[in-house]
């Protein structure tokens, strides 16, 4: 189980200003805005739930994904990750997580992806028979086959999206994050991955935690949805009660409105 | 003569955004600073063990020597060769370079140019701080300032054909880079050479006399070892002058070599198309 | 499916094996772009050779050290630098680990942080410097007359241990540093390239203030002069020998120094 309560996240960024003029004066002058990312940020996901965390870019999603798997400390808030501080206990947390970030490749580019699915076998320092199991049942179900003796780079995005979901599953996690797993991908690798999602949430009960943009993938994956703006939880509900009136992007782009987002 | 000023606004243009770039980078100029004055120093430290070694073997006076090595610091960028664009290279590798050719403009000026800008705009930025800390400096190591008027004229023709030899040999590298399986390898060769034979390792008057003699005919001798030279006093005289004539040969037997590899290399791409 | 059985952790050091066979093989994806660069290493230091060797032509000696001890010594520093980069390059790139998420990854990985880091890099064209250091070593051992003994050669062997542990203590400071600013950070090249350009000379040569200020804050002479002195017969005292391990105490301070840093991104982010 995951509670969150009450986090809170800010940053300061450096103003940079274009122009000849301004370039000089910041040259000996520099200011800061401070940004908060996260403002009191409170939510609980039971184990074997799927939920789609949706907000346009700047929200505060990738914060939040990055304190829940202990990349990141927040200035003020708890969380619990099944008994354990994600911060605090970072090695422990993490053998029981998979992240994938979708505009990110966690397989080494060079080398064939069962290479890479060899060293994360020692990483994860996974039993020899977990290992075998759960590649070949990986394998099976997102037809890795072939794809398995390819170097990554000459994979298409799909393929090697497939790989990145696989790579994160061998280690049996009990949940996973999925950041903008679908960003980018051809609409048979979208149905792909969005069947096999929804699969290994019924199947392996792993508790699933997605942000993406594309409110098909919302759809088709969870039943409840958090939408968060401006730092801020706007609403956590269930998406068929949201989107009543059945285009959901229309939906979606008038809550946006609707909370000036 | 209108042409030639909008051509000129266009490189004026170039140098303007060049400079306001590297001014974003405040703290990494100081440090760059405080870096070279430290190379600068360290240099002149195993220099001076030497001298004390043994003085009579010391083919240059020791302030000469420490007005070279501080000239050095603080000119680094206008003749360094591995510091060349390595967007030009990219753009000859990822064919990306035929946007380029359609736009209105000379290639070789351009890049050219723009060579001359980012060298320029890097040096004055840092020289100043590393000169002005160098004419402060204790006796041994400090820089002295030039003898006489005639000579830092002569010293000033001298960096800037020392420039313009720099910048076109590595637009003869740029060039070249069209017609080689192996760019990366050609500029690597092409810095390491020029490194050594321009006195960068060590000033030439510390090679074996009879190897000097050879090696200050060679173009790479024409980069910055005549202009430090003849700032420090090591070169006067009719020996500078003969010294910046043979600067002045190599710049246009360089820049024509350069300009006539580009337009084959040109002709190259129409005919290939990219 | 849930796993709870307690399985024995795959060792640190055959993890690190197994990255770098995958760095390997990685490598001969590309063997020309790493032999130009091998070879880009090799000519960099062979520039360095001419011009030492340039130098005693005309000089024949440098503060009572002859031109083949200068050689060992020169041969010497530039391996543990090669080594030491060839090593610890994950945290002379380490920005860009950064920008790329990669460090981010390693963070949602069981395991430590300067493993994963390690594990990233493993820079093989650094074989070229490490070659050419090999061969100016023999010659320099051939030339310097030195009668080899067990001493001796564990002497050069801590050397190296030491030495590429100085110098990966530099890259992680470094790299600890770049959690709190990328800007101007290029004068640490001082203390790595420097060290490299200017520690081909024995540190005495520069006069009794670097001396000290290469024994008490980074300890470059533990790895050079004190245990050059043994080596050339300058000094008898087998305690020279094991000097170079003193130097590894320098790595200690660079670790607290990486996992403040570490603390500092988790709680910034960037």
């Amino acid at each position: 189980m995951i509670t969150v309560n009450n986090i809170c996240k800010s940053y300061k960024a450096a103003k940079r200003n274009a122009g000849f003029g301004e370039s000089v004066r910041s040259f000996f002058r520099r200011e800061y805005d401070v940004v908060k990312a996260l403002d009191h940020i409170s939510f609980t996901i039971h184990d074997g739930e799927t939920v789609g965390y949706i907000g346009p870019n700047g929200a505060g999603k990738s914060t939040t994904i990055k304190i829940l798997s202990g990349i990141l400390t927040p200035d003020s808030g708890d969380c619990l990750v099944d008994g354990r501080v994600p911060w605090k206990n970072r090695i422990e947390h993490v053998a029981r997580i998979g992240v994938v970030f979708g505009q990110r490749s966690q397989l080494w580019w060079d080398v064939p992806v069962i290479d890479s699915f060899e060293l994360l076998r020692d990483i994860y320092s996974i039993p020899p028979e977990i290992y075998h199991k759960n590649k070949d049942d990986l394998t099976e179900l997102l037809e890795l086959g072939e794809l398995l003796r390819t170097p990554t780079r000459q994979l298409s995005l799909g393929q090697r999206m497939r790989c990145e979901l696989a790579a994160s599953l061998l280690h049996s996690p009990d949940i996973l994050f999925l950041d903008e797993p679908t960003i980018g991908l051809d609409a048979v690798s979208k149905i792909a991955v969005r069947e096999f999602i929804v699969r290994l949430n019924r199947e392996r009960k792993t508790t699933v935690i997605l942000t993406t943009h594309d409110m098909q993938d919302i759809e088709a994956i969870t039943k409840r949805v958090i939408l968060i703006g401006k730092g801020r939880i706007l609403l956590d509900g269930d998406i068929s009660e949201i989107a009543a009136s059945g285009d959901i992007d229309r939906t979606v782009a008038e809550l946006y409105r609707t909370y000036d987002i | 003569m209108s042409r030639f000023i909008t051509q000129s606004k266009k490189y004026l243009s170039f140098f303007r955004l060049r400079f306001a770039m590297s001014l974003q980078y405040r703290t990494a100029a100081i440090a760059g600073i405080a870096t070279q004055f430290a190379w600068g120093f360290l240099e002149l430290c195993v220099f001076q063990a030497f001298h004390r070694t043994d003085p009579e073997a010391f083919p240059m006076e020791f302030h000469q020597l420490a007005s070279y090595i501080w000239l050095q610091q603080a000119f680094l960028a206008l003749f360094m060769t591995w510091f060349m664009e390595a967007e030009i290279f990219e753009s000859i590798m990822d064919g990306s370079i035929c946007y380029e050719l359609c736009r209105p403009i000379n290639i070789y000026h351009m890049w050219f140019a723009r060579s001359i800008a980012n060298r320029s705009s890097r040096a004055l930025l840092r020289c100043f701080p590393i000169l002005i800390a160098a004419f402060f400096l204790p006796a041994p190591y400090k820089m002295s300032p030039v003898s006489d008027f005639t000579t830092f004229l002569l010293f000033l023709i001298s960096m800037l054909l020392g420039l313009i030899v720099t910048v076109s040999l590595c637009m003869i590298i740029y060039m070249l880079s069209f017609f080689t399986v192996s760019p990366q390898g050609l500029k690597i060769l092409f810095a390491m050479t020029s490194e050594f034979f321009q006195g960068n390792v060590i000033p030439l008057p510390f090679f074996p006399s009879r190897l000097q003699k050879i090696m200050e005919l060679q173009p790479f001798a024409s980069m910055e070892n005549v202009p430090l030279r003849i700032y420090s006093g090591n070169i006067q005289g009719d020996q500078a002058l003969k010294a910046i004539l043979l600067q002045l040969f190599w710049a246009i037997v360089l820049t024509v070599i350069g300009r006539l590899i580009c337009r084959s290399a040109m002709a190259k791409i129409t005919v290939q198309g990219g | 499916m849930k796993r709870n059985l307690k399985h024995t952790k795959v060792s640190p050091v055959k993890l690190y094996l197994h990255y770098i066979s995958i760095h390997i093989r990685s490598i001969m994806q590309y063997k020309k772009s790493f032999l130009m660069t091998a070879l880009g290493q090799f000519l960099a230091s062979f520039n360095v050779f001419i011009g030492i060797h340039f130098m005693f032509l005309r000089f024949h000696s440098l503060a009572g050290y002859s031109y083949s001890e200068v050689l060992l010594c020169f041969s010497i520093v530039l391996m543990e630098y090669s080594l030491g980069e060839c090593v610890a390059r994950g945290f002379d790139t380490f920005p860009s680990l950064v920008r790329k998420g990669s460090f981010d990854r390693f963070m949602t990985r069981p395991r430590s942080e300067i493993l994963q880091v390690l594990g990233s890099s493993f820079e093989l064209t650094r074989i070229g410097r490490i070659i050419q250091a090999a061969i100016v070593f023999v010659y320099g051992t051939v030339h310097s007359g030195i009668s080899w003994n067990w001493s001796r050669v564990l002497t050069v062997i801590l050397m190296l241990i030491g030495g590429t542990g100085i110098f990966c203590g530099i890259f992680l400071i470094y790299a600890a540093l770049c959690f709190f600013t990328l800007d101007g950070l290029e004068f640490i090249n001082i203390l790595t390239d420097g060290a490299r350009e200017y520690g081909k000379y024995p540190v005495d040569v520069y006069g009794k203030r670097m001396l000290r200020f290469c024994t008490f804050v980074i300890p470059y002479s533990l790895v050079q002069y004190y245990p050059l002195t043994y080596l050339t017969g300058r000094n008898d005292n087998l305690f020279y020998a094991f000097i170079p391990l003193a130097a590894l105490l320098f790595l200690v301070p660079c670790f607290w120094l990486w996992k403040f840093g570490v603390r500092k991104y988790k709680s910034s982010g960037s």
